[in-house]
């Protein structure tokens, strides 16, 4: 019992400042431009680090979810509909989601693990004695690059996952590339109710840009709380990848409902 | 001495948990005064810096630095106070992708709005004064610890701090380096008025820069004499530090 109480106030204690850091990089959006260089590193690392992976992935996610609706479908004579199925899961569900994961366990282990180094071999008391304003050049270019990378990357997921199920479609259901194609974009074409693009694909990418913040700032702060040496180290990338993922599958289930519960 | 006190530990406690590192140590140090602070390893001396540039708070007690209870400053003059401080970690505390002179740049390039030339010289010049001409462009994992440390001591010194602390400046260097920077520090005092605090653990250091040492043990004060003296010091504690027993 005192332990459940412990670990739950340990548990609030951390998301108080994981919000704490968030709202202080808020504070400092106006140094973006002055941190631009950074951002431009933590880009180019980060994008290259994981676009193969989320390609693949995607791909083969798209391959799956047409073939597995597919033969479903072709039983009850509604193959064409697979367009639509494969572009409604990529673009609302697996393509954020995917391009999540594959950041978290990739980028934001990653980012906690340097940042963890930093902290046990004193440069981030370092970097704070010479006045030099951590949440700005530190959290600051890894939040906004993840922020950016995380719709971008779902986007070419996205994509490359609808055109891996269109393959199947094509190959295993002989369902026409043409019908697929007309099907899937058909289904993206529920206009949003504010925003001019379709409905499912800015809602996904809205998503994977709060995951893309939520990683960075679980992954951060992970990292700079980080002591006790290279062991350290180890856990506070392991809670990082571990926290956010759970993260990101707990607010993914409340953005989805948010948006979608009235349909 | 009646030099005016810059830095003054009042009775000041410290435990991280059970471990008591601090156990009421009263200390001042004057302008100007570059004080020796020895000691096992594993004491506190690291702490008892930290302490002074505000990263740890006493349990109890109080820290003053020019006259400001680092308890209770504000952020802002904090941060003020500790532009008018350097820093010297033990481990160099380098950030791993910066070069070796932009490292040494990073204050000014953070805190200042002086142009990129101006900048490149005057860290030049810090690595010029810790014999490392030729490293600005070296990433810190092809130096050396030595000259890790050398490129750490340049960072502290290139806001011309006027209180520098220096934790350990000639572990793992060669004796020639280690006295080269004995110099330095006796340099910086003397000409720039500097108030230093140097930890370390070589007579060689004390007998070069000190005005006054202290030895700390036990969380407190055993001694505090000046050099000569120290050194001669029949103090048991004293002498088992400085002579320990062979066996
Ligand atoms: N942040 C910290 N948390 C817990 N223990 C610490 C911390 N900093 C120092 N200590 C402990 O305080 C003691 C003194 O450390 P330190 O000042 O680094 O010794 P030294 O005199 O060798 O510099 C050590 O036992 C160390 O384990
Ligand atoms: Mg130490």
């Amino acid at each position: 019992m005192k332990r459940i109480l412990a670990s739950l106030l340990e548990f609030v204690r951390l998301t108080g400042e994981q919000v704490e850091l968030f709202v202080q990089v808020l504070l400092r959006l106006h140094h973006t431009w002055k941190r631009r260089a950074l951002i431009g590193d933590q880009l180019y690392v980060g994008g290259i680090k994981v676009l193969h992976v989320v390609l693949l992935v995607s791909f083969s996610m798209g391959m799956v979810v047409s073939l597995q609706t597919g033969i479903e479908l072709s039983r009850i004579g509604q193959q064409d509909q697979i367009g639509l199925i494969v572009a409604v899961s990529m673009a609302r569900e697996m393509g954020p989601f995917i391009t999540a994961t594959i950041l978290a366990a990739a980028v934001g282990s990653a980012l906690a693990a340097e940042l963890g180094t930093m902290a046990v071999s004193e440069e981030l008391s370092a970097l704070e004695v010479l006045s030099v304003d951590r949440t700005s050049y530190l959290v600051l270019p890894r939040l906004f690059a993840l922020a950016v990378l995380c719709p971008t990357l779902t986007v070419l997921g996205d994509t490359v996952g609808i055109v891996g199920g269109g393959l199947v479609a094509r190959s295993q259901l002989g369902v026409g590339l043409e019908l697929y194609f007309d099907s899937a974009i058909d289904a993206l074409q529920t206009p949003g109710v504010l925003i001019p693009i379709p409905k499912d694909v800015y809602i996904g990418l809205l998503k994977s840009f709060v995951f893309g913040i939520v990683i960075a700032i679980v992954s951060c702060s992970a990292g700079m709380r980080t002591s006790g040496g290279a062991l350290g180290v180890g856990n506070a990338t392991r809670a990082a990848v571990r926290d956010s993922i759970i993260l990101v599958i707990i607010l993914n289930y409340f953005m989805t409902w948010a948006f979608y519960q009235q349909n | 001495m009646d030099a005016e006190v810059v830095i003054r530990f009042e009775n000041v406690r410290k435990a991280f948990g059970k471990k008591v590192v601090l156990d009421g140590l009263s200390l001042d140090v004057h302008r100007g005064e570059t004080l020796c602070v020895m000691g096992p390893s594993g004491t506190g001396k690291s702490v008892t810096l930290r302490h002074i540039i505000g990263l740890l708070q006493p349990d109890s007690g109080r820290v003053l630095v020019e006259g400001q209870d680092m308890r209770t400053i504000p952020r802002k003059d904090l941060i003020a106070l500790r532009k008018r401080m350097g820093y010297l970690w033990q481990d160099g505390a380098l950030v791993n992708w910066l070069s070796a002179g932009e490292n040494v740049a990073l204050p000014l390039r953070e805190n200042t709005t002086l142009e990129d030339a101006e900048i490149r010289r005057r860290v030049q010049e810090r690595l010029e004064l810790v014999h490392l001409p030729d490293v600005y462009d070296k990433m810190p994992p092809e130096l050396s610890g030595g000259m890790r440390k050398r490129v750490s001591l340049a960072r502290a010194l290139v806001t011309d701090p006027e209180i520098v602390l220096y934790d350990e400046p000639n572990t793992g260097l060669d004796p020639e380096i280690s006295m080269s920077i004995n110099l330095l520090i006796r340099e910086l005092a003397r000409k720039l008025n500097i108030t230093s605090v140097v930890v370390t653990h070589l007579v060689s250091c004390i007998r070069v820069v000190a005005n006054r040492v202290v030895l700390l043990d036990a969380g407190s004060i055993v001694l505090d004499a000046p050099p000569e003296e120290f050194v001669a010091s029949e103090h048991p504690r004293v002498k088992r530090f400085l002579r320990p027993p062979h066996d």
